[in-house]
């Protein structure tokens, strides 16, 4: 387009995308889910075959394919940071008001972190390898927030 | 043995912040006037083009079925129209095929995206992540690229200073490329004194959000060799998927780069890659993937990105002489506007950023939260 | 054209198609079919070099899906490529494969279509294709009444109208012995009339009962080389030709300049590159997309390049039953099962169960030679793809 074009009479048709969607957890999620919700334990499953517990729990092994969906173990509520970032642009499907720390997190006996928010902290005094616990929402939502946050062991 | 593979011709607009008086197929036609006169092809049934491949994404174009609104431009009256949905350099790896299946000759390849359409860019990526357990978390490709940082700063020798230079050149390197009139120069000091994004990530340490399109013209080698005097072989491809969630990945082990290094380089029969290139295009969305990326393709030895800066290697390796990523193009097309670089170089016409003599280059795309999906292709002339 | 080498469907897998699949989620449901292809290929994983992928996204608003998918999809460490082009996106992954096999890439190839459409709100994302500016204010979705009128001027009322429900009733019965299918009705030819008057009606005579339905489920093809198909299978479906016509997204609002039909554009370039002359007698099946029972009956003249009322006879004449002398849609085809991603995939997968003799139940009682399976999608899209039981080339 030449760069003289006249936009004078150009006109912007304002549109939006809002559609319902309705995603099913299925049966593995389910139960990760009303495990939490209900008894606040931390469910994963094991691949014998790859000999890892992995979190979050999933139907298939991505590696080698096999069935995982009775292969449960529960993993910690307690774990270890193994990396994070510092969320700071705001945006509308973000959970928090910016600044917010994402950290990956390693729960005790598993071998795959999760990604889950870090609080009740300050952003610069965040360091890997430090130990933290999940802290339970008050009211239910069904969903992964039913850890609320993790935030720093105690101790 | 398969046919050879040439591209025959490259157009592209330019990459701005908001061409908002522009409709994404305005961008494409743009695209694809050029691309007929200079290979002189029509859709005839016979000589003309065989299959045309648009490049798109339903979520950036807020069209279902986006393609269904390029029918008009990409000539599918009647004809084979395709869209690959992933990242632009997929259309490579798929018109290749095409035409060496044998079942057609010519090929026009043609991507858009106007990241400018949406409120925000991260919120397109965002739902890219699985409903149940990344979703509710606030994940988007930021973020994710974020934690990548992080875990390359550890495992590596690549500090701020090092990722300052890196913006600071993409910005000098933009100048001289005319389809990036507007992007921004930064000083390393500027840079360096931007505000975090997602630590460590800096905010002029992240692409910028622009509309543009870009496209070209394969073509059977004999077809190609008609068609125009130096057509660019595609003499290997190659690409990888990781693992979605990123728990399960090794952030820092660029698993699917290598492997989607080693299939091109094996394809294009390169044993050792390094001193192999005379131009190297990649897509660095972040600062920190320039040299992160140039480690896996093997190109940089390993955790020694930082000293690969310090000592020129971009600029002796003539890496993103277009400015790169940074300087700008919409996320879907990076790979396919990174081959569409190289090939002008090949080609010898890159203008001011031309490249003496240069015959073997290797353009690079990246999809996915913390580079879950690599490509890479190997094109080379006579 | 010369093709490089031979591609020969060896493996087949299905989910079940239904309208609700709250016990799995998306990789999960994906991943049933994907398990079934490998096992009726006799393969694992890690004999597949390549995972070609495809959707719809705004179906269920998930971008770029197959990074997610890598959960179900068995993609991780692979090589991978993701095509879409709306209703045709089964039959444009098949020759994505076809592709991805016959250029040399790679010897083994797994293509996955799939659609989960009870998560997401169907007609709503449809009416998302249409234009902004041209022509968002009058989509209704995939619904029109066009063909039912345009049938009952050509044919007359009451013939049209049978016809039509002769074409579900036929198709009820086929899907009554597909277990996999989502709609299984069992209707019998004594409900036609009834059904013609109390079926909901959609768009003036298209009536609830002759639409397709919108379903859940996933499909997935393995196809290999000559070499390791000749080798893994006793036989093969071979991908002999496919031809994909599409065209310009507005092609009807100059008032009465005649509509070019894609289906019959398609079906003439494939029969002349493939050498036949009489598809009726040539041809031994066809599978094919049929949105409605109109289209369906509709379609099968422009498919089969007849001329009249020659189609309306098929039909009547039961010449498309499961053991007629020209059998359609024996899985019982889209009005009973439609993940949209994987709808047209499924059309070449059934084609290809046939030529295998794996049907199982709605095998037909005679030998598949060759058959034909379409594709429909966007503003009128065809692909037409051809399978042998010979290797073809």
């Amino acid at each position: 387009m030449p760069s003289d074009f006249d936009t004078s009479d150009c006109y912007t048709i304002p549109g939006k995308l809002a559609l319902p969607y309705t995603y099913f957890a299925g049966r593995v999620g389910s139960r990760f889910i009303t495990t939490l919700r209900d008894r606040h334990k931390i469910m994963g499953v094991r691949c014998d075959h790859c000999d890892m517990v992995l979190v979050p729990p999933r139907q298939t092994c991505e590696r080698c394919l096999r069935d995982l969906s009775d292969q449960w173990c529960e993993v910690g509520t307690r774990g270890e940071v193994v990396n994070y970032t510092v969320v700071r642009y705001p945006d509308r499907h973000q959970p928090r008001p910016v600044p917010f720390v994402l950290a990956m997190i390693r729960l005790e006996g598993a071998d795959t972190p999760i990604v889950h928010l870090l609080e009740e902290i300050a952003p610069e005094q965040v360091v890997i390898g430090m130990a933290v616990e999940a802290v339970f929402a008050v009211k239910t939502t069904a969903t992964i927030r039913d850890i609320d946050h993790f935030k720093p062991c105690d101790s | 043995m398969a046919r050879r593979v040439g591209i025959c011709a490259v157009a592209q607009t330019t990459y701005q912040r908001d061409k908002w008086h522009e409709r994404f197929q305005g961008m494409a036609l743009e695209v694809l006037e050029p691309l007929l006169e200079k290979t002189g092809l029509d859709f005839s049934e016979e000589q003309g083009i065989g299959m045309s491949i648009s490049v798109s994404d339903d979520v950036f174009d807020a069209r279902t079925i986006s393609d269904n609104a390029m029918t008009d431009v990409l000539g599918a009256h009647m004809r084979c129209e395709e869209k690959v949905a992933q990242e632009g350099i997929q259309a490579l790896y798929y018109g290749l095929a095409a035409i060496q299946s044998g079942h057609v000759d010519v090929v026009l390849v043609l991507g858009h995206c106007k990241e400018s359409q949406g409120k925000s860019r991260n919120m397109v990526t965002h739902l890219a992540f699985d409903p149940f357990y990344t979703r509710p978390v606030g994940l988007d490709f930021t973020a994710a690229a974020g934690m990548q940082a992080q875990a390359y700063a550890a495992a590596s020798d690549v500090t701020d200073d090092h990722l300052a230079e890196v913006v600071a050149r993409a910005g000098r390197m933009a100048r001289m490329n005319p389809a990036t009139p507007e992007t921004a120069v930064y000083s390393r000091e500027e840079v360096l004194a931007s505000p975090m994004l997602a630590d460590p990530i800096r905010a002029h340490h992240a692409y910028p959000v622009s509309d543009g399109a870009v496209g070209m013209i394969l073509a059977a080698e004999d077809r190609a060799r008609d068609i125009c005097a130096h057509p660019v072989w595609i003499t290997g491809v190659g690409n990888c998927m990781d693992s979605f969630f990123l728990g399960d990945r090794d952030l820092t082990s660029n698993f699917a780069l290598k492997k989607a290094a080693a299939r091109a380089y094996r394809r294009a029969g390169i044993d050792t890659p390094r001193d192999t290139f005379d131009v190297i295009e990649i897509s660095d969305q972040y600062a920190y993937q320039q040299p992160m990326w140039m480690e896996g393709l093997g190109l940089v030895d390993e955790g020694r990105g930082g000293a690969w800066i310090a000592g020129g290697g971009p600029d002796a390796m003539k890496v993103n002489r277009s400015g790169g990523m940074l300087a700008g193009n919409p996320l879907l097309l990076g790979g396919l506007v990174r081959a569409a670089e190289v090939s002008l170089q090949l080609m010898g016409q890159a203008g001011d950023r031309q490249v003496a003599d240069a015959r073997r280059g290797l353009a690079h795309g990246v999809m996915g939260p913390a580079g879950q999906f690599h490509a890479v292709a190997i094109l080379e002339r006579d | 054209m010369k093709k490089n080498r031979n591609v020969g469907i060896i493996g087949v897998g299905q989910s079940v198609y239904s309208s609700h699949r709250e016990e799995v989620n998306q990789p999960e449901m994906i991943n049933e079919a994907v398990v079934e292809a490998l096992e009726s290929a006799g393969l694992t994983i890690d004999d597949v070099d390549c995972i070609v992928h495809g959707n719809m996204e705004l179906f269920e608003m998930v971008h770029q899906p197959d990074l997610w998918h890598t959960l179900g999809t068995g993609a991780l460490g692979k090589e991978s490529l993701r095509v879409t082009t709306g209703g045709t996106t089964g039959a444009t992954l098949v020759a994505a494969a076809d592709h991805l096999v016959a250029s040399g890439l790679h010897d083994v190839v797994l293509a996955i279509g799939f659609e989960k459409l009870q998560e997401g709100h169907t007609t709503g994302g449809i009416t998302n294709m249409a234009d902004p500016l041209w022509g968002r204010q009058l989509q209704t979705g995939a619904l029109t009444g066009m063909t039912a009128a345009q049938m009952i001027e050509e044919f007359g009322e009451e013939r049209a109208k049978k016809v039509a429900m002769k074409y579900r009733i036929l198709m009820d019965q086929h899907a009554m012995k597909n277990h996999k299918a989502h709609r299984r009705l069992g209707l019998s030819p004594d409900q036609a009339d009834e059904l013609m008057e109390n079926s909901p009606q959609l768009v003036g005579e298209l009536r609830m009962i002759h639409m397709c339905s919108q379903s859940d489920g996933a499909c997935a093809m393995v196809f290999a080389s000559e070499e390791k198909a000749t080798a893994l299978c006793d036989q093969p479906a071979w991908i002999k030709d496919h031809v994909t016509a599409h065209r310009e997204e507005m092609f009807c609002i100059f008032g009465d300049a005649p509509v070019l039909s894609t289906h019959r554009y398609a079906a003439r370039k494939l029969y002349q590159r493939c050498g036949i002359t009489n598809p009726r007698e040539e041809i031994d099946l066809f599978e094919m997309y049929d949105p409605s029972s109109w289209w369906g009956s509709d379609w099968l003249r422009e498919f089969l390049l007849l001329e009249g009322d020659e189609h309306l006879k098929m039909i009547e004449n039961d010449e498309i039953a499961m053991d007629g002398a020209f059998p359609v849609n024996p899985s019982g085809g889209v009005i009973a099962s439609n993940p949209i991603g994987a709808t047209a995939m499924v059309r070449v997968a059934e084609a290809a169960l046939q030529i295998m003799g794996r049907a199982g139940e709605h095998q037909v009682p005679k030998t598949v030679n060759q058959a034909l399976a379409s594709g429909f999608g966007g503003t009128m899209w065809t692909v037409l793809t051809l399978l042998t039981r010979q290797v073809p080339w």
